[in-house]
């Protein structure tokens, strides 16, 4: 298994042009100093949210794959927006999950994904592409296959509870977010 | 009163071209007229319809999102730091449940307080009427650029055909 931080890295790597939204908490600071691009969109609050964002850029962006850096927690308060995802079914959308089964941002206390299958949660919503993976190797062998066919797709990576020690995101919101908007059209 | 396609075309004369939301019964109309139109996509929740409708600004969009006032309690925190925080404007038209004190108990709460509460995280509102109706939309037109903020335009019962509860 590997931390957040080189699930993070993972992806990153992976990407070219794509739009990436990331759910609040640890994953958007570390993924800030990962690899800081101009389509990353980082989400600070609004948790549960990152997904729906990504929803309403990929149904307005149809050519580009759109990718969603979400938490388990973060999964688990929005569900619904699995049920949107399912039945919109929009074919650009890459959902990853880092599921380190806690709320590792609020202080680590355990989440129901040790109990809830979010990737079952998924495919019973009606995600086209669904996988689970521990390992590094695993992760970047389906990230890259989930870019090259239609979605929607969902990735649960296990990841180890290991926090980066990471300053908030230094951009102010508002410029974070006409950045990205730049970036994409 | 205004009838619902009159009411839609007029917003998608300002440019509106992506609306999401919940429904209420007094919208209903005007979410028939929307998805006859093609433009409507439902949301579960009203906050993923207000964070739907900030990735779809960014994607190039202009959105409007729909709701009863039970709504802007579900989608308060990720109005506040969502889409005021990095400046995603978008139309609320907000079913006014609860006004004046005559309706189904649980709207009564929301229904008196719902201007409070957006004048407390500062979302712009207005009140639709058929008398003000073409000045309602040309605020609408010029607020939500200007201040780059969610404003909100709040529909009473009556106001827009096919809306009776
Ligand atoms: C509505 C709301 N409730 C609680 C919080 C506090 N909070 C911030 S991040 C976080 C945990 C996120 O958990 P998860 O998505 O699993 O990400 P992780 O930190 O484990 O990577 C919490 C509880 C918040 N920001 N907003
Ligand atoms: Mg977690």
């Amino acid at each position: 298994m590997q931390s957040r931080a080189r699930a993070i890295q993972a992806v990153l790597d992976l990407v070219s042009d794509q739009p990436v939204i990331i759910c609040n908490g640890f994953a958007s600071r570390e993924a800030f100093k990962v690899k800081d691009r101009p389509e990353n969109f980082y989400m600070t609050g609004s948790m549960g949210m990152a997904a729906a964002i990504g929803l309403g850029v990929a149904l307005h962006k149809p050519q580009k794959k759109v990718v969603v850096l979400d938490g388990d927690g973060n999964v688990l308060m929005g569900l619904g927006t699995m049920a949107t995802v399912g039945a919109l079914k929009p074919k650009n959308f890459i959902h990853v999950v880092l599921d380190n089964e806690a709320y590792g941002s609020g202080g680590n206390q355990p989440s129901y994904s040790r109990v809830v299958k979010l990737d079952q949660v998924a495919k019973a919503a009606g995600y086209v592409n669904v996988e689970r993976v521990r390992e590094r190797e695993d992760l970047v062998y389906e990230f890259k296959d989930m870019l090259g066919k239609d979605g929607p797709s969902l990735l649960l990576v296990k990841i180890t509870e290991q926090v980066e020690d990471v300053p908030w995101v230094p951009l102010p919101p508002a410029q974070i977010a006409e950045r990205f908007r730049k970036a994409i059209t | 009163m205004i009838e619902s396609d009159v009411f839609c075309q007029a917003l998608q004369d300002i440019g509106f071209d992506f609306f999401t939301g919940v429904p209420d019964v007094l919208l209903a109309g005007v979410i028939e007229t929307l998805i006859e139109r093609r433009l409507y996509t439902p949301a579960v929740r009203e906050d993923e319809a207000v964070a739907v409708a900030a990735g779809a600004f960014m994607a190039g969009k202009v959105p409007a999102v729909l709701m009863a006032n039970a709504g802007v309690g579900n989608s308060l925190n990720t109005l506040a730091s969502l889409n005021l925080l990095y400046r995603q404007p978008c139309l609320l038209i907000i079913a006014w449940r609860g006004f004046d004190g005559k309706d189904a108990p649980e709207h009564l709460v929301m229904g008196r307080t719902v201007t409070q509460v957006l004048e407390t995280v500062r979302i712009p509102h207005r009140t639709l009427s058929e008398q003000t109706a073409p000045d309602d939309f040309r605020w609408v037109a010029q607020t939500f650029m200007k201040e780059r903020i969610p404003v909100a335009l709040l529909l009473k019962s009556g106001v827009v055909r096919g809306i009776q509860p």
